[in-house]
């Protein structure tokens, strides 16, 4: 079994003083990557906000573990700081940020050191060729106006940048054409590591086709319901999530 | 006033040289009729014209009322018999940089304002010695005819164009800052563009730093001729430093048919000065006036620029942002006449407030009888970064001519959003790193319409006010 990278015990979290998740275990060791599935409302994007430490998201209970230490009380910036990655379901836009400066200022403060412009152009050019990003992006302001793919696309031009520790990508196949999924996946793929954990958060096979997940984890209702390896996927592209509900009625039964 | 233009600096050296028989010369505090006659006759040896418009002035300034806008209380503060109203130079030999407030030097370390130029702050002038460039501009420009100097140069070597042209666009009956200005007023640019010259590099001033009551009252006057172009800026690229409370300044703009002036200023002043600045261009038949103006600090800034659009098919553009921090009111606007048919104008205010500071957009839009087609846009936005800070806005509109005529309004206030707080600060960003970028976003289309050097320099200095450094 491999090194412990994330470890979370039974965690609690509330939003405006409604619990969403209610008790949530999970321990993703070095090197893998985990799929998170569940339906819609389910908890997943409240999990991975409350990993990057979003405000809104208050742990009432449980703890935190990355690479040994206790997060729970970390800012986002410090656990960025820690490696940790989060790609947005929802990315935001800022008006009057050009992309060239944020990346650029993402990158000194996550890397702890300032970077030539020239050498951060270098950089910055050979990821977004690999993306697939015309270079005209750059000048524009972050995610302002963006379609829903580009922005998708400008989130993982910002983990490549970012070289995570432990990246969540939340729902980054939704709003992706075909192609642009297959590139980004790629693109993912390449970034993927030994030395890095990924979890995955999506509602179809098909990204999970391209970047392979070792466990995936069936959340529902604010509990992960059921583990287990790359089969349960198939089972829930055609099944749905029902005789999950199902299974779980007949535990409480018992 | 200190004036360091990059073009015309030896004109600059003269006057200060010119002056070294009074060189620790300083008025009694208060204003009264033998100190205008004193700077006007003694110090400056003025023609008789202007001092009698300096003695028209100061009764003007008595028999005016305080403005009952902006800031009622601040104003109420300020004692004018407190104030020497004109000093010479060799104050600022007597300084000493131990004597600069803490909050300014760090500021200027910050800025790495070089050793040399801190001199100057201590009366040290042989720091531009070595800015032969500047002189380079300015025969270029000389030899197109460009006049550009000091006021008081101006009123020497240009008697006829600085009479023909002073005070015609804010007389001294105007408001009482303006009638205080007129009767005290020392130093600032003139600048005039003879017909069809384009002066395609920005004529740049820069208010270093105000040394004890010098440079607080300056006047500055700009002529276009016909088919002309300018930019002249103005500012600060460190913080304008005043240790005593009033800047006041008068800044005239004439925009002849066809010419185009851009007028561009940022401001720092520390968070002890009044700044009360009355601003006014006329532009005539297609002519364009633009004002980029930016301030910050200051304990009260009280500024509209306008743009009297008065041939037809002129047009005026007022493009400001102001910044509020702890104990500060920026009560700032615009002002655009309509007087003419198919004129247009465009203002766009963005004000910043924090920390119990108070942002005011005070504008004045008017269109007259007979300025038919004419088009006004105006967009505000403002930018609340914690609870205590405060922003209005009380836009006028005074429409008196419907022809053709169209007037929008757009406001908006925002606060910093928690979710683009959290996006940016899970990129490794400090919560004040990420508020920072954020105004840095909101001000961007202000910061876009600077040379480089401000725009990096205006960034840096919103930085500081994040981060708390500068007062
Ligand atoms: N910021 C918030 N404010 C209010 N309610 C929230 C907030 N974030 C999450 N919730 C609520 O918590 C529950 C879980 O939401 P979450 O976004 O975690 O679901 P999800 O599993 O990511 O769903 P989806 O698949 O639709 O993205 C939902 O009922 C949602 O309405
Ligand atoms: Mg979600």
């Amino acid at each position: 079994m491999s090194e412990d990278f994330l470890v979370i015990e039974d965690l609690h979290v509330s939003v405006e003083s409604k619990e969403i998740l209610k008790g949530v275990n999970l321990r993703i060791g070095k090197g893998e990557v985990h799929a998170l599935m569940g339906p819609n409302g389910s908890g997943k994007s409240t999990l991975s906000n409350a990993i990057m430490g979003h405000p809104k998201y208050r742990i009432t209970q449980g703890s935190i573990y990355f690479k040994g230490e206790n997060i729970v009380d970390m800012t986002p910036d410090e656990k960025a700081r820690k490696g940790i990655f989060l790609a947005f379901q929802y990315p935001l836009s800022i008006p009057g940020v050009r992309i060239f400066s944020f990346l650029k200022n993402m990158m000194s403060a996550v890397h702890g050191k300032e970077i030539s412009v020239a050498e951060f152009r270098k950089v910055l050019k050979e990821k977004m060729s690999l993306l697939g990003i015309k270079q005209s992006f750059i000048k524009r302001y972050l995610n302002d106006g963006f379609s829903g793919g580009e922005k998708k696309r400008n989130e993982i031009l910002q983990m490549a940048l970012f070289e995570p520790k432990l990246a969540l990508l939340d729902e980054t196949d939704s709003g992706l054409d075909v192609t642009a999924l297959k590139v980004v996946c790629e693109s993912i793929n390449k970034i993927i590591n030994p030395e890095m954990s990924t979890i995955i958060i999506t509602h179809y096979k098909r990204m999970l086709e391209y970047v392979r997940p070792q466990f995936v984890h069936i959340i529902m209702d604010g509990r992960i319901v059921k583990s287990g390896g790359e089969e349960l996927v198939e089972i829930i592209d055609s099944q749905g999530y029902d005789w999950l509900k199902q299974e779980a009625l007949a535990t409480s039964a018992l | 006033m200190t004036v360091v233009q990059n073009v015309g600096i030896d004109d600059y050296k003269y006057g200060f040289h010119d002056s070294e028989e009074n060189y620790a010369y300083k008025a009694k505090k208060g204003l009264n009729k033998e100190i205008v006659q004193e700077i006007s006759v003694k110090m400056k040896n003025e023609p008789q014209w202007m001092t009698d418009f300096r003695m028209k002035s100061l009764e003007i300034f008595r028999s005016k009322p305080m403005p009952d806008w902006g800031s009622t209380e601040m104003l109420s503060d300020l004692d004018f018999e407190n104030i020497h109203y004109y000093v010479r130079s060799a104050e600022k030999q007597g300084r000493n940089w131990e004597d600069v407030p803490e909050e300014i030097k760090k500021t200027f370390d910050r800025l790495g304002i070089p050793e040399a130029e801190r001199k100057f702050l201590a009366g040290v002038t042989a720091q531009y010695e070595s800015d032969v460039v500047y002189h380079s501009i300015r025969e270029d420009l000389t030899k197109l005819g460009v006049i550009f100097t000091d006021m008081d140069t101006a009123l020497r070597e240009y008697p006829d164009l600085v009479k023909k042209y002073f005070g015609t666009i804010i007389p001294p009956t105007d408001n009482k800052f303006a009638a205080l200005n007129s009767a005290v007023w020392s130093g600032g640019s003139f600048v005039w563009i003879p017909p069809g010259v384009k002066v395609e590099i920005p004529l740049q001033a820069y208010f270093r730093i105000n040394t004890e009551n010098m440079g607080q009252f300056e006047r500055t006057l700009i002529i276009a001729e016909p088919g002309s172009s300018v930019h002249y800026i103005e500012g600060c690229t460190a913080p304008t430093y005043s240790s005593d409370s009033l800047h006041s300044a008068v800044v005239e703009l004439i925009a002849m048919e066809g010419a185009k002036i851009r007028y561009t200023t940022i401001q720092n002043w520390s968070n002890n000065v009044y700044n009360l600045v009355t601003k006014r261009a006329y532009a005539y038949k297609n002519a364009t006036v633009e004002w980029i103006d930016g301030n910050l600090g200051s304990k009260l800034t009280m500024k509209y620029p306008a743009v009297h659009l008065l041939g037809e098919g002129a047009r005026g553009e007022i493009l400001s942002i102001a910044m509020s921090s702890t104990n500060q009111h920026q009560d700032a606007g615009a002002k655009i006449i309509h007087a003419a048919p198919n004129t247009s104008s465009l203002i766009t205010s963005k004000s910043i407030s924090k920390n119990n500071g108070r942002g005011t957009y005070r504008g004045l839009i008017k269109i007259l009888p007979g300025a038919i087609n004419s088009k006004s846009h105006v967009v505000c936005d403002a930018l609340i970064l914690d609870e205590s800070a405060r922003s209005d806005t009380y836009p006028t509109m005074q429409v008196e001519e419907q022809e053709g005529v169209t007037v929008e309004h757009e406001a908006t206030v925002s606060k910093v959003g928690e979710e683009q707080m959290f996006y940016l600060m899970s990129r490794g960003l400090t919560e004040v790193a990420a508020k920072t970028m954020i105004v840095n976003g909101f001000v961007e289309p202000f910061t876009k319409e600077l040379p480089m050097e401000y725009a990096v320099e205006l960034n840096r200095l919103i930085q500081m006010e994040m981060e708390g450094s500068v007062g």
